[in-house]
């Protein structure tokens, strides 16, 4: 099919429209199968600003599926119904002639709607404040060996590390629950000898702040993992679960003060 | 700071207040008073299994009578109500917690998830308020008459004289509404402990690619046997006083 019809019902929040948000439906004609969902946006975009209309406010960035901008929920599927892809990486040849296609933005209380399809995702940036980082300077890439780490562990960090911070875990979750996230960061820094140190302090401060930022519970549905572009294993919220328990029960926090030889 | 925190710092434990009161820790209670009553399941069924013996009721009248004598099971009793009520509560309570957590709900919305069911794992709290009417009525119709000693008496072998639950029993199952009751009951805590059984273990941080995929395999065969076992009882004894065996 080279070119495509589509009906978009879009959500549509502030600026002309109304604050509370509404869907308007929008025909696009001459859709390539080759363009991808966000270049399927810039072209209503560039339809709508010639008939001076406001055009549909949409994050993007990297456009190669590394950025986790590209926030929107389509069809029901936070990222689009393909798995292991962002927004920015979903081509409109997984749609056919005459869909109607349902954007929406991401909907969680903590991740409050700017515009259309931006919401504001700073709860995640204050969960990393809060924790998700190691404390020293570790300065320039070691070398080979000097600080041994098992395969397992590598292999285990790097695949959480591949969280791209989008949100989708979120989105996906029925209760709107941010663990996927939280174990990917506590699980990608606690594998390794340089985040180990501070494994136990960092599951609880990242874990306060995630329920201080109003997320729901875990209840194991599972639905983070199927709709993460970075394919994130829930065995993370597992290893999370072990790191906190653990740290609740051994770790005082009245000790972060004192001591000290200086 | 939450409410069991500050009850809990006067001795010591604040700590262990702010625990309980995570969201892992909320979800630990879960775990935890969710897999003391999956293993009280199997002990409730064997005892009702007597229900189908041909004697009149005796040997279940007896085991009744034994249950609710020996001290060590009274104790185990009364830490089972108090799971019952906690798992309820806390239960609710996340329920109405997660629910708040989406704000505006999506136009449309698909499920997917990986190792369970999503149309169970997302109607827990459904499934758990059919079960918590279900538990008040169980309790209501056997447990309190039993208590009251509003049932009547029986006298066996030995001369010694119980209570007879076994004759209440079989008068309610003889009815087709509670049939039916109890029927959709086991249904509704089969699909509860299929997402629930192999959860619990998660919440715990218990994932492991060695021995994950038997907890789940376990988790399947449990919530199937287990409310199968407890379904047959009412159906046999409804269809014998009907006489269709």
């Amino acid at each position: 099919m080279e070119n495509m019809h589509l009906k978009l019902k879009i959500w549509r929040q502030g600026g002309k429209f109304s604050k509370k948000g509404e869907f308007v439906t929008y025909e696009l004609d001459n859709v390539s199968e080759h363009m991808s969902f966000l270049e399927m946006l810039d072209v209503l975009n560039e339809k709508l600003i010639t008939q001076r209309e406001e055009p549909v406010a949409f994050e993007h960035d990297c456009r190669e599926g590394i950025c986790g901008t590209c926030s929107m929920v389509i069809n029901g599927h936070p990222h689009g119904p393909n798995a292991g892809t962002t927004t920015c990486q979903l081509h409109m040849r997984f749609f056919r002639d005459g869909d109607t296609i349902t954007v929406e933005p991401f909907r969680a209380k903590s991740f409050p709607v700017v515009k259309d399809l931006v919401v504001e995702r700073a709860a995640f940036d204050r969960i990393i404040q809060a924790g998700g980082f190691v404390s020293i300077n570790t300065g320039q890439a070691q070398d080979a060996n000097a600080i041994p780490v098992s395969k397992e562990s590598a292999t285990v960090a790097f695949d959480a590390a591949a969280c791209i911070g989008c949100g989708a875990c979120v989105a996906a979750c029925p209760n709107a629950s941010a663990m996927l996230f939280v174990s990917a960061k506590v699980s990608h820094l606690a594998m390794l000898p340089q985040g180990k140190v501070e494994a136990k302090r960092r599951a609880l401060a990242m874990v306060k702040q995630m329920d201080l930022e109003g997320f729901g519970n875990c209840s194991n549905v599972t639905a983070c993992e199927a709709e993460c572009p970075k394919e994130i294993s829930v065995e993370n919220i597992a290893r999370l679960n072990r790191e906190y328990i653990s740290a609740a029960f051994v770790y005082d926090e009245k000790e972060e003060k004192g001591g000290g030889a200086g | 700071m939450s409410w069991l925190t500050n009850t809990l710092s006067p001795v010591g434990l604040g700590w262990f207040g702010g625990f309980l009161t995570s969201s892992i820790g909320k979800k630990v209670l879960m775990a935890l008073t969710g897999l003391f009553l999956i293993s009280f399941l199997p002990i409730h069924l064997l005892g009702n299994l007597y229900l189908l013996k041909d004697d009149k009721g005796e040997s279940f009248n007896l085991y009744a009578e034994f249950m609710t004598h020996n001290k060590i099971i009274k104790a185990v009793s009364y830490t089972l109500y108090l799971s019952i009520v906690l798992h309820a509560i806390q239960g609710l309570l996340l329920w109405r917690q997660n629910a708040s957590a989406r704000g505006q709900n999506y136009a449309v919305k698909v499920t997917r998830a990986v190792g369970t069911n999503p149309r169970a794992a997302t109607r827990m709290g459904w499934l758990g308020t059919i079960l918590l009417i279900f538990i008040l009525l169980h309790m209501y119709q056997f447990w309190l008459q039993m208590k009251l000693g509003n049932v009547p008496r029986a006298a066996y072998g030995n001369g010694e004289i119980v209570k007879d639950l076994y004759n209440p029993v079989m008068d309610a199952f003889a009815n087709p509404t509670f049939v039916i009751i109890y029927v959709v009951s086991m249904i509704a805590i089969a699909f509860h402990l299929w997402h629930g059984f192999q959860s619990a273990f998660q919440t715990l941080g218990l994932n492991h690619g060695k021995y994950t995929p038997f907890i789940k395999a376990l988790g399947k065969v449990y919530s199937v046997l287990i409310p199968a076992g407890f379904a047959i009882i009412p159906i046999y004894v409804y269809g014998d006083s009907m006489g269709w065996w």
